[in-house]
């Protein structure tokens, strides 16, 4: 899933001065899994603003409303018979349903009250970690399921760096150190001398490096 | 016991705190509430478990939003106690009371009832 | 094939090599870069010029190269993947070489969350290991990474790093076999404080037969004090300092503590030179160049053949 912080509440506040009459969009995939901009956090953040406009005696009026997807057409469409009775839109979705909302509306300024950090996946109840940086070129295959490109702060394809120490990465210590991880693994499935493959340099062009990137399948074109 | 306890508190029954959501705490206070307290069941002592543990983590980050929006955190307390502690419990619900009384009124109502004087000293002056 | 490199012809003579640094200055003043070579002059046979180490904006390795050429010295350009992509690498290669430098060491480099730009983006376009293997196809082939025919092709003699002391242990040999494979001709390792599991460590290399491919200068460092000590076995990232050197320092009066330091050094420059295929030592006297004579003297390894 896609994972998101939420910005700072002081920044929100401020991004909203101007204005009153506020439309709060949520999404129900990925930013209501990891907990940052599903129905409920879109109903406590409302809520915050309301206090805090409240407070200030700022008028304020909010309606919440959370897409199925934002990243879709057909939801973002689903916006179009109230959305210009609002000043602005402030979006809890990733990075991708806010600019997507923006781009079919175009007179209608989205602010982002989310920040967009990584793919990642649960690995607990609360606690979410990045596992994909969606480089364009999987190398998991000669990793063995562990990414390099991603967990290792340094992104190094042959191996662990000097400052790998007690299975954790120098950069923090509640990082496990991806070389350790792939090592052991490569040692569980017995073929520790796998490690000594050299991996040649990396074709970064299929990455973000090569421009922003697009998928066609032109049979499902309509 | 018949005990008493300060008129001025309303109790919000609920069957566990664990049910008590953030949304909750923030809406009460959006309600015009100067302050919330849970009491929850003494800890290692719920009757689903855990609840009242999950009560008092959603309590502190109630607290950071109440904080940040400008109301205070400090209008929101969480205690635990037994079925049996009607006394504790009137106890309190006077200090909670105190507490409360030292840190004002909701602050979103001072604001609202400045706005109700202006309003009406402008429709007094438009008369 | 051979290049220029006073280190190589030393290595390759079998004579005993001895490396030192010297970290370049915050600040555009060559004096520094002078003044720090002042100390090693005639001490070494080679000196490595450091780039941004631990991640902090200091002059350039190659302009720090320059000035201690100039000085007579045979200096090794450290350059690290942190801060250049391949073209900038590339560049950066046939540059070095056409100013006469014979010598780069390949490394990673710091993470900049340690230095003075934490909020800085990284390039690890490449890592170490394919830097070598870069460096190499232009030095040997005469070819970019790109395949590319280069007109005028590099020499140099091509270093990297070995840290015996990181984990996971069980690969460092094999890490240092890959960067052997990979065209490494010499490498310098981590400090050595920890002068058993650098024995171990050796073992496993000797093993794999990479001290035949690649020859391999321990790295030294000597204490200055106890607080030294502490924070180095406490705060760096990949150092082994063994508990019962930080009592021996900690046994020390103060003003003593500096030439128990040295003394520490000695013993371990002897132990590695008795090491099956050490063929140096890489002294790292972190802001105490000046210690570097007296280290080298007091080890037998003075005089230097002459370059």
């Amino acid at each position: 899933m896609i994972v998101a912080d939420r910005k700072p509440f002081q920044e929100i506040i401020e991004m909203l001065a101007p204005y009153s009459r506020i439309l709060l969009l949520g999404c129900n995939e990925c930013v209501t899994v990891c907990a940052v901009g599903g129905a409920k956090e879109v109903a406590v953040l409302a809520s915050e603003i309301r206090l805090r406009r409240a407070k200030e005696g700022i008028p304020v009026e909010i309606k919440e409303v959370t897409l199925e997807r934002n990243c879709d057409p057909e939801y973002v469409e689903t916006l179009q018979p109230f959305i210009n009775d609002f000043d602005v839109a402030l979006s809890m979705a990733c990075g991708c349903g806010i600019q997507f909302v923006g781009e079919r509306y175009r007179n209608r300024i989205v602010l982002p009250a989310v920040n967009t950090t990584f793919y990642g996946v649960t690995e607990q109840h609360g606690v979410w970690a990045e596992r994909c940086q969606g480089c364009g070129n999987c190398v998991l295959d000669r990793t063995l399921g562990i990414c390099p490109v991603t967990r290792c702060a340094k992104s190094l394809f042959n191996g662990p760096c000097g400052g790998s120490q007690g299975g954790v990465c120098e950069v923090n210590k509640e990082t496990p150190c991806a070389w350790q991880l792939i090592v052991d693994r490569y040692k569980e499935m017995g073929v520790l001398d796998r490690y000594l493959e050299i991996q040649p340099v990396k074709d970064w062009s299929v990455s973000r490096d090569g421009g922003p990137r697009k998928r066609i399948r032109e049979d499902l074109k309509i | 016991m018949r005990l008493e306890y300060p008129s001025n508190i309303k109790i919000v029954k609920v069957p566990c705190t664990g049910r008590v959501d953030i949304i909750h705490m923030l809406e009460a206070f959006e309600g015009g509430a100067d302050g919330v307290c849970l009491v929850g069941c003494l800890e290692g002592d719920c009757h689903f478990l855990t609840g009242n543990i999950r009560a008092r983590k959603r309590v502190e980050y109630a607290k950071q939003l109440l904080e940040e929006s400008g109301i205070g955190k400090d209008r929101l307390v969480m205690y635990n106690l037994s079925a049996a502690e009607g006394q504790r419990f009137a106890q309190i619900a006077r200090e909670m009371t105190e507490k409360i009384r030292g840190l004002g009124p909701n602050p979103i109502k001072a604001v609202i009832s400045r706005q109700q004087t202006a309003e009406t000293k402008r429709l007094y002056a438009d008369s | 094939m051979s290049t220029a490199s006073n280190l190589e012809r030393v290595l390759k003579a079998g004579i005993f090599a001895v490396t030192s640094e010297c970290g370049p200055p915050r600040g555009a003043d060559p004096e520094a870069v002078k003044k720090k070579g002042g100390f090693l002059s005639g001490y070494v046979d080679a000196v490595n010029v450091t780039d941004n180490q631990t991640s902090v904006v200091r002059m350039s390795s190659l302009s720090a190269c320059l000035i201690l050429k100039t000085m007579g010295f045979d200096p090794v350009m450290q350059m690290v993947c942190r801060d250049r992509n391949r073209i900038a690498i590339q560049s950066d290669i046939l540059g070095a070489a056409a100013l006469g430098i014979n010598n780069i060491l390949c490394l990673s480099g710091d993470h900049q969350k340690f230095g003075d730009h934490p909020t800085a983006k990284n390039v690890f376009d490449v890592d170490s290991i394919q830097l070598i293997q870069c460096v190499r196809k232009m030095v040997d082939d005469g070819r970019f990474l790109s395949g590319e025919e280069i007109k005028g092709k590099p020499s140099l003699f091509v270093g990297c790093a070995a840290n015996p002391f990181a984990d996971p242990f069980e690969i460092r040999a094999m890490r240092l076999a890959k960067k052997a494979v990979a065209g490494a001709q010499f490498v310098q390792t981590q400090c050595v404080f920890n002068v058993g599991k650098f024995g171990k460590w050796m073992e496993m290399v000797r093993d794999l037969g990479v001290h035949e491919k690649v020859h391999i200068l321990a790295g030294i460092t000597p204490m200055k004090s106890v607080g030294m000590a502490k924070y180095m076995k406490n705060s760096v990232p990949g150092m082994d300092v063994p508990d019962d050197l930080i009592k021996r320092m900690q046994d020390t009066p103060k003003e003593k503590q500096a030439e128990e330091g040295i003394r520490i050094c000695l013993e371990t420059i002897e132990k590695v030179r008795g090491i099956k295929g050490v063929s140096g030592i890489h002294i790292m006297a972190i802001e105490w160049e000046q210690m570097v004579p007296e280290i080298v003297r007091s080890a037998g390894l003075y005089p230097r053949p002459s370059p």
